[in-house]
């Protein structure tokens, strides 16, 4: 069998790109060596469907997170994805920092949002009165949304299913080698053939880069930890409050989920290992310590969990993506912490690349949708109507026939990780308490993985 | 929307006897709403025995043999089961939802709260290291040996030594999981001596004080957990890791709800006759406090029925005005919260406080700064501590506090 395009990678900006290339007609096949999509830099992120109000100008990350944010808005509906419009106040906690605000507005308006704009502390206080008083003025991003990390990645992955394309997990690229075609792909699973290559290796990019040419870039994966602090909480702010970014990062948020909770991060942290998302005590003790400074009514909150990502950075600022026409590959790398919003304006970027280098995409007027399920508290969800069989996640209320669905269907859960990505199941404020056994129960046979055995 | 005497939120050891209690005194317009499919709360997961003494004449009972005593012993009052409330309201309004008919509303002209406990989960308690597979509590692991009966893991390492630790030693054995070690950070067991003589020389655990648990390594699986003792850094391999009590009550109706809650206790706030801020809520069992015996919470889900019963007959005292009762550090909380001035018909429960670290001198309780009762006491974390209440409450009274002042 062999393929158009061979995707490597299926983090978000994977799943994007194999979704708009089975869409243009291609025959695509998205390659992951985790046991499910998302087992990487994809997994843990802060949800946000981003403006790219702070945006380089002139760089192919704004273009990509501008182009991703309006598809986003346009397709969400049609495949049953979260919008939590929230927007978002970038706070200045001080004197100093309230000076770097109307350059922060001025820069806005250059990357084209014009709807950005300043407040002063009464308007903040009268928007957002559980913040600390030390809070000085704002930076309204009208357009600065949440969606749900997961359930994006998932929808794009079942439409690029449905036009023909094929998803193989659980199989580790390791070598390739130019045919008179284009690649044989050596995997852990036996090779895979495909004219075209496209790397969106996330963490391990430069790795799989090295299969094509001596990587030009090397990933030094930022690792970024959250406090997830239980639903209650979410009743403290209505908007997303951003900090005055630094050079590094965008700095320490804190925002509200999809699911109903209020998350508190990321830190910035560099790292060699590519695949640990250790979390640290000390740091989350001090994310906790800043999102009570910032809101101090969360200080009698209780947290439900903790999560760290890593960010695949490299030496550069902006996107490395690039078409090596002569080496039959598409280089997709970089893709810090922008991917989530940027993926679908990377997609279209990158079927732009193929069109140009490899061949000519059809334009798809009447695409299938594959609605996914909804995890969003503001929408309804299953165990509001009858017939869902059986609550089984109390604090996430999640039912059994949702459990069910994702363990089936062309795309079904991989492992206990893509069963909770698909559901929510275990990820309340038990963390498990009620639900891992009748969990582990229900997945019995059906997650290879979950080391469970017959009991003494 | 259906109406009722006595809606009953939690079918445990409280909310039980509390519809037993109901249906003897005759009141039978009462509904106990559980969202598992079987009632009888945290003890059907409790596969060892020691339930039920001095409550029914019977020799102490296996957990799950017990739960089925307690549902037995209601009477024939209606327990919905598979029934999860998703929120109350003012009025005694309780939103349910069910598998069958999806979601509904049923009210009382009396509700009684009585959701229980869970234990502190893993990332609640901020660990370092990885999140892989085999991180539980006690209470998963109950689930998994006894519901499921399955073996989550073959070699775990035990967080706490409080008494419900030992009951994760015991499920460990009946499931043949070897325990790597029982972690306690503090110089001694939490729960009573010899829980540490017997885990060490009758299950052959060993049983390290003074140690912590610094963080869980491993990607897919727990790999092996790193711990500190004597400022000393040691890695122990496990595949399993269970983290035991810290519990807390379950409050996840309440909180985005009109109920006040106590920092304290994380329960609500109770007045002696077990009423809560909304005087058509009253509360009951674990709910109130980290964490009594099943036959405590049995006894009040008796004395919350009595009250419930006087507050249909509209014979419970006005809630106001009501004394606050304030305490002071090492002590953790004290409840009931308030005292309404009035003097009722029932008789007041005792007050009942924890500790937060071990203390010892004499225990006071004062009413406007004046000591009404006074004990030498020796306290320790997670043991009850009872204060007589039959002087309280003075007619009158504006402040009621309890201290510790330590030798």
């Amino acid at each position: 069998m062999s393929y158009d395009v061979a995707i490597i990678g299926a983090g978000v900006v994977g799943c994007a790109i194999f979704r708009r290339l089975a869409l243009g007609g291609a025959k695509a096949i998205l390659i992951e060596k985790g046991a499910d999509i998302l087992s990487g830099a994809s997994k843990g992120n802060s949800a946000m469907l981003h403006t790219g109000y702070d945006g380089a100008l002139d760089t192919l990350e704004l273009a990509c997170v501008r182009a991703g944010y309006a598809e986003y808005r346009e397709i969400h509906r049609h495949l049953n994805l979260p919008l939590l419009e929230t927007g978002g106040l970038l706070v200045a906690w001080n004197e100093a920092e309230a000076a770097r605000l109307p350059a922060i507005v001025e820069h806005a308006h250059r990357t084209g949002l014009a709807d950005v704009h300043l407040i002063d502390a009464t308007e903040l206080r009268r928007r957002e009165p559980q913040l600390a008083p030390a809070a000085q003025a704002a930076v309204v991003i009208p357009g600065e949304h949440i969606i749900d990390p997961w359930s994006p990645p998932l929808a794009y992955a079942l439409q690029g299913i449905a036009h023909g394309g094929e998803v193989r997990r659980r199989t580790a690229v390791t070598g390739g080698e130019r045919t008179s075609a284009g690649w044989r792909l050596a995997t852990s699973t036996g090779p895979i053939e495909a004219r075209v290559v496209v790397n969106a290796a996330g963490n391990f990019g430069d790795l799989v880069e090295a299969i094509a040419r001596p990587s030009p870039f090397r990933i030094t994966p930022r690792k970024g930890q959250f406090v997830v602090f239980d639903k209650p909480a979410a009743r403290l702010v209505r908007s997303s409050i951003l900090p005055v970014p630094t050079e590094r990062t965008k700095g320490v948020m804190v925002v509200r989920t999809a699911f109903g909770n209020l998350i508190v991060g990321p830190t910035a942290e560099d790292q060699e290992d590519r695949a640990e998302a250790a979390a640290d005590e000390g740091q989350l003790r001090t994310l906790i310590d800043k999102a009570i400074r910032m809101l101090p009514a969360l200080a009698g909150d209780t947290v439900t969990a903790a999560y760290a990502g890593l960010r695949p950075a490299t030496e550069f600022k902006d996107y490395q993506i690039e078409a090596l026409p002569d080496r039959a590959w598409i280089t997709v790398a970089g893709i810090r912490s922008t991917g989530l919003t940027g993926s679908l304006g990377i997609a279209r970027h990158v079927s732009g690349l193929y069109s140009q280098n490899f061949g000519g995409l059809a334009d798809n007027p009447t695409p299938i949708w594959t609605p996914v399920p909804n995890l969003a508290e503001h929408s309804p969800r299953p165990h509001q109507q009858p017939g869902y069989g059986e609550i089984v996640c109390h604090c996430e209320l999640v039912t059994r026939t949702e459990i069910e669905a994702a363990l089936a269907g062309p795309l079904p859960a991989g492992d206990l990780g893509g069963l909770k990505r698909r559901t929510r199941c275990m990820m309340g404020r038990c963390q498990g308490f009620y639900c891992s056994a009748r969990v582990a129960e229900l997945a019995a046979g059906r997650l290879p993985d979950l080391p469970v055995r017959s009991a003494a | 929307m259906t109406a009722h005497d006595v809606v009953i939120v939690g079918g445990g050891p409280a909310g039980l006897s509390a519809a037993r209690r109901l249906a003897v005194s005759g009141i039978r317009d009462v509904i106990v709403l559980e969202r598992e499919s079987e009632a009888g709360g945290i003890p059907r997961h409790c596969g060892h025995t020691g339930f039920g003494l001095g409550q029914f004449l019977a020799l102490p009972m296996r957990g799950p043999a017990y739960a089925r005593r307690l549902v037995e012993a209601t009477h024939g009052i209606e327990i919905r089961t598979r029934t999860t409330v998703t929120g109350i309201e003012p009025g005694g309004r309780v939103h349910v939802t069910h598998p069958d008919s999806g979601p509904a509303v049923v009210s009382g002209r009396c509700v009684l709260l009585a959701t229980g406990v869970r234990e502190t989960p893993r990332s609640a308690r901020l660990v370092s290291g990885t999140r892989p597979w085999g991180v539980t509590t006690t209470g998963a692991l109950q689930q998994f040996v006894y519901l499921t009966r399955t073996k989550p893991f073959s070699r775990a390492v035990v967080v706490g030594t409080e008494l419900v630790s030992f009951s994760a030693l015991l499920t460990a054995r009946h499931a043949g999981i070897e325990i790597a070690a029982m972690l306690e950070e503090g110089e001694r067991i939490t729960a009573r001596r010899p829980g540490d003589w017997i885990a060490r020389h009758v299950l052959g655990v060993p049983v390290l004080t003074g140690t912590r648990l610094v963080a869980i390594r491993g990607l897919d699986k727990v790999a092996a957990v790193e711990i500190e003792r004597g400022g000393r850094r040691e890695t122990i391999a496990c595949d399993g890791v269970v983290f035991t009590g810290r519990f807390q009550p379950e409050t996840a109706i309440l909180k985005s709800g009109h109920i006040a809650l106590d920092p304290g206790t994380g329960g609500p706030a109770i007045d002696q006759y077990f009423r809560c801020s909304d005087l058509q809520f009253f509360a009951a069992g674990n709910l109130l406090r980290p964490v009594e015996t099943s036959g405590l919470c049995w006894a009040e889900g008796r004395v919350v029925a009595a009250n419930m019963i006087l507050s249909l007959k509209n014979r419970l005292p006005e809630a106001t005005p009501a004394v606050p009762i304030t305490h002071t550090a090492p002590l953790k909380y004290v409840y009931p919260q308030r005292f309404t001035a009035q003097m009722g018909v029932a008789g007041a429960p005792p007050l009942r406080a924890r500790v937060s670290r071990a203390a010892r001198g004499r225990l006071r309780l004062l009413v406007d700064g004046r000591e009404l009762w006074s004990h030498r006491v020796n306290l320790l974390p997670e043991r009850r501590i009872t204060i007589p209440s039959d002087r309280l409450p003075p007619v009158g009274a504006q402040s009621i506090h309890v201290e510790l002042i330590e030798d």
